[in-house]
């Protein structure tokens, strides 16, 4: 199994010369399994330039797993190029809006509506598909394994968990650790307590002993106190997480929008120092950057 | 009264909730720093929002892997945002009136909702159950006559009917609905229940909580045992009231269960005015 990185920001594309190194395009993964399958995690617009780059696979099945339906990880998905094209077959899983009860496929269409879309979801050439997610359904993708799992955002967001030949990969999609939203002297306080240790312990379990987890890690620990609540991660929590998980190599992801490569690598090496990475057993941590390949 | 339980589910995703509940969500969804607790605390006393939560969290769409048996747990498991939205998507949906075709006065048959869940558990603790299952046994109570707010909207002149019945034969609301119509608000509640498969403990209190003796489960923490006892005692107090003249005995199953009659219990518990006037406060607009 290997993958790329084709978006790394979070919230909104960030391009121009201080995120070059990192680049601008919000989220989008791909990922290919031993025989060649296409995975793509999240359609943000990094799938822009994905979709281009599959011309030569024409015609081509893709499964394409939504995270979450939040702009930054759709907004590629209405130019991404395989779905104008007759004979490729798109596959679309996705979590189902609770609160209007309708399924990916209907949500998904909306941003292709004629006010925001030249091209209706109705006339696309390609062969799509639309298959709602549930809570630890396992789909398979020729030999590849994935497992969802549901992770605190202000959206429905699943995690991924791909398994290929005894190799994981685990992409939390946008992922803030729940927290006690009652303070030490109210009665609820422990009983809440519980629910999110619990919540924790099974969040743990679902990266556990991955060869990689891609995370969200959005903040720094001296952002985090005025953005809590805004479902994302940070530097503290992301490293936590994967030590504790037995992670083997961790890539930080959903840089912000404002953050130049040069003040996103400050952030990283003061995390790094504050939180003694490097140290024994420690997992490999890095960033995401667009571009890299990874070999699992 | 030729009610179908199988529409039930269909006609309860129409329903509004409570006055009270819907102004306070809309006032606290309007403002940008609502503290969650704050939101969970309306949601969870009003007794149709928190079936309609709990029902989605039950749902097939999440397909957890544990039956949800609180609001706060539901919060832990799918976000404080989406139960936010949630709660906005029903009080969009308006207001249920105060009073009703039926002549059930919706402020009283609250009062009696928050009253019972109260006490529901305030006997968990009684009985050691843990803290944290505790509030499981409010939901309980909160819950228990949630098929009489269906029968007032749905079937009001029906429903009335039994309401006056109960009243001048001085009978219990259940057994009338039962002789005139075949199926009563217990059985109706505790279907819809198992329909939006809520958990099963909550399901059976709240089908049972006339007969506990046909819930209770063996080497149960008697949540059933003690929705029934606690009805009891929010009657016996004269605090709200949700149309059943009669106060019923402890069959023998709850007396066991706690060691005592009705009167017995409450000595026991002793003064509850603090409980009910918290309860109260719930009830205000």
């Amino acid at each position: 199994m290997h993958f790329k990185f084709w978006g790394v920001r979070g919230s909104i594309p960030a391009p121009g010369p201080k995120t070059v190194h990192y680049g601008g395009n919000t989220t989008c993964i791909e990922v290919r399994g031993e025989n060649n399958e296409l995975l793509i995690l999240d359609g943000g617009t990094g799938i822009f330039p994905l979709g281009q780059s599959l011309v030569p696979e024409f015609p081509l099945k893709v499964h394409i797993f939504i995270t979450h339906t939040h702009w930054d990880h759709i907004q590629g998905l209405p130019m991404f190029l395989p779905i104008f094209v007759p004979g490729n077959e798109v596959t679309i899983h996705g979590a189902a809006d609770p609160i209007t009860q309708r399924d990916i496929g209907e949500v998904l269409a909306r941003q292709m509506e004629y006010a925001y879309f030249p091209v209706r979801e109705a006339e696309l050439n390609a062969s799509m598909s639309y298959l709602n997610i549930q809570e630890g359904q396992s789909v398979q993708v020729g030999g590849v394994n994935v497992r969802s799992m549901l992770l605190n955002h202000p959206v429905l967001n699943f995690g991924y968990r791909l398994e290929c030949e005894g190799k994981v990969f685990v992409f939390t999609g946008d992922h803030e650790w729940p927290y006690n939203i009652y303070n030490k002297d109210d009665p609820d306080y422990p009983d809440y307590q519980q629910m999110v240790d619990e919540q924790r312990i099974r969040v743990v379990e679902f990266f556990r002993n991955a060869d990689v987890l891609v995370i969200d890690t959005a903040y720094t620990d001296a952002e985090y106190p005025s953005r809590k609540g805004w479902g994302h991660g940070t530097f503290a929590s992301s490293i936590e997480a994967a030590r504790e998980a037995g992670v083997k190599r961790v890539f930080l992801t959903h840089h912000e929008p404002t953050r130049s490569d040069a003040d996103l690598e400050a952030a990283f090496d003061e995390a790094r120092k504050s939180h003694d990475v490097g140290r024994e057993r420690d997992p490999q941590f890095e960033l995401a950057r667009e571009g890299v390949m990874v070999e699992i | 009264m030729a009610i179908d339980a199988t529409e039930v589910p269909d006609l309860v995703e129409r329903m509004p909730a409570f006055p009270q509940g819907v102004t306070k969500v809309l006032d606290l969804a309007s403002r940008p720093d609502c503290a969650p607790k704050a939101l969970v605390q309306v949601i969870e006393h009003d007794p149709v929002m928190t079936m309609k939560v709990l029902k989605l969290v039950n749902s097939a769409y999440f397909g957890l892997s544990r039956p949800i048996n609180s609001i706060n747990h539901g919060v832990v498991y799918v976000g404080i945002n989406t139960i936010k939205n949630l709660a906005l998507s029903i009080a969009a949906i308006g207001m249920l009136p105060k009073s009703n075709k039926a002549g059930l006065d919706m402020n009283q048959f609250l009062a009696h909702s928050l009253g019972v869940a109260s006490v529901a558990k305030l006997l968990a603790t009684h009985l050691g159950v843990p803290d944290k299952d505790a509030t499981d046994f409010f939901v309980a109570g909160l819950l228990h006559d949630f098929g009489k707010v269906v029968l007032a909207q749905f079937k009001p002149e029906e429903f009335r009917h039994c309401l006056d019945q109960a009243a001048e034969q001085e009978r219990s609301l259940h057994e009338v609905e039962l002789e005139s119509h075949g199926i009563s608000h217990d059985e109706i509640g505790g279907r819809l229940a198992e329909a939006w498969k809520l958990p099963t403990a909550l399901a059976h209190a709240i089908h049972h909580h006339h007969h506990p003796e046909h819930g209770a489960e063996d080497g149960g923490d008697g949540m059933c045992e003690a929705v029934f006892a606690a009805n009891q005692i929010v009657r016996s107090l004269g605090f709200g009231d949700a149309g059943n003249p009669l106060i019923a005995e402890f069959p023998p199953l709850v007396s066991e269960r706690f060691g005592n009659d009705l009167s017995g219990l409450m000595s026991v518990l002793g003064d509850l005015s603090g409980e009910m006037e918290k309860a109260r406060l719930f009830t205000q607009l």
